[in-house]
């Protein structure tokens, strides 16, 4: 086994971001896997910066690591207070459904 | 030698997990995967020497959006196999994009042959001090503004939940407080053998 470089944590990276399209693509109506899968995007976007910041001796990229991390825990909160409402108004959460505002 | 093995288990772990989030049949199931995702990246943070972001990952991801989660998906009464139907008409569309994107991300990344590490970071403290020490000085400003994002959250998602339901009870001080005892309280005469009546 070589030395882990800061390409295996890119690749690590890249590959959770990819399932994480992937996901939003094949759960076109499911809105809670839809928001999993952003919360999948955002941890490969947090592994980058870590590891650019660790590979980088700068301690910046853990910074906005953690500000990411607040954005994203404010996101779910919303996302998910969005979609209690949603099942209660309308008994449904497919994406289907979600056309009221359609202009 | 111990250190790439382990970032080999925690790198396979987290990108299966991560695949089972999206393609689990059971929401629960799903959350749960995001969980051990969530954990095995806590671990490459800790061999990258970002100990405090690991510790934050598994407080705040695991502890708290995690079972956020997890609520909601047990809360709402939902039939998941209805949601499921496009399952297999967006497979194609999405196995191609999935690997469109995949493909050119690495291509990008193993062209750049000079993308290997510059200098390693050697400090003496710990990660936790020196992060500290630069969110409390240089990054104040966007700490607190951090601060205040979470409090409009936590007040958004509070009053787009709360409702009023007729036929609940609530204590409403002002109107216990406004009370008099003229209008609360009835000095009645009983007979002897007749009882209170209706209005006691």
């Amino acid at each position: 086994m070589a030395d882990i470089t800061l390409a295996h944590y890119l690749s690590v990276a890249a590959i959770l971001f990819v399932f994480g399209v992937f996901g939003i693509f094949i759960n076109r109506k499911n809105v809670i896997t839809i928001l999993m899968s952003i919360e999948l995007i955002l941890l490969s976007v947090n592994i980058n910066l870590v590891a650019f910041s660790a590979f980088n001796g700068d301690l910046s990229g853990q910074v906005f690591s953690l500000f990411i991390l607040t954005v994203a825990a404010a996101e779910a909160a919303i996302g998910l207070a969005i979609l209690v409402i949603f099942f209660r108004n309308r008994g449904s959460i497919s994406v289907d459904d979600i056309n009221v505002m359609k202009g | 030698m111990v250190q790439s093995l382990f970032f080999y288990i925690f790198a396979t772990i987290t990108c299966l997990a991560g695949l089972m989030v999206v393609t689990a049949r059971n929401p629960v199931h799903s959350v749960l995967f995001l969980i051990l995702a969530f954990f095995n990246a806590a671990g490459l943070f800790i061999l990258l020497g970002a100990e405090f972001l690991a510790m934050l990952l598994v407080v705040v991801y695991v502890g708290a959006v995690a079972v956020l989660f997890l609520f909601v998906v047990m809360m709402l009464d939902i039939n998941y196999s209805e949601l499921r139907e496009g399952f297999q008409k967006y497979m194609p569309l999405g196995l191609g994009v999935a690997a469109l994107l995949l493909a050119e991300i690495l291509l990008t990344l193993f062209s750049q042959a000079e993308l290997r590490s510059t200098t390693t970071a050697t400090s003496d403290t710990h990660n936790t001090l020196e992060l500290g020490r630069v969110l409390y000085t240089d990054y104040i400003y966007l700490f607190q503004l951090a601060g205040l994002i979470l409090l409009v959250a936590m007040i958004g998602a509070i009053t787009l939940t709360l409702r009023k339901r007729p036929g609940v009870r609530r204590q409403v001080i002002t109107t216990q407080n406004n009370r008099t005892r003229e209008e609360s309280v009835a000095v009645v005469q009983v007979k002897s053998g007749e009882g209170v009546g209706g209005n006691g």
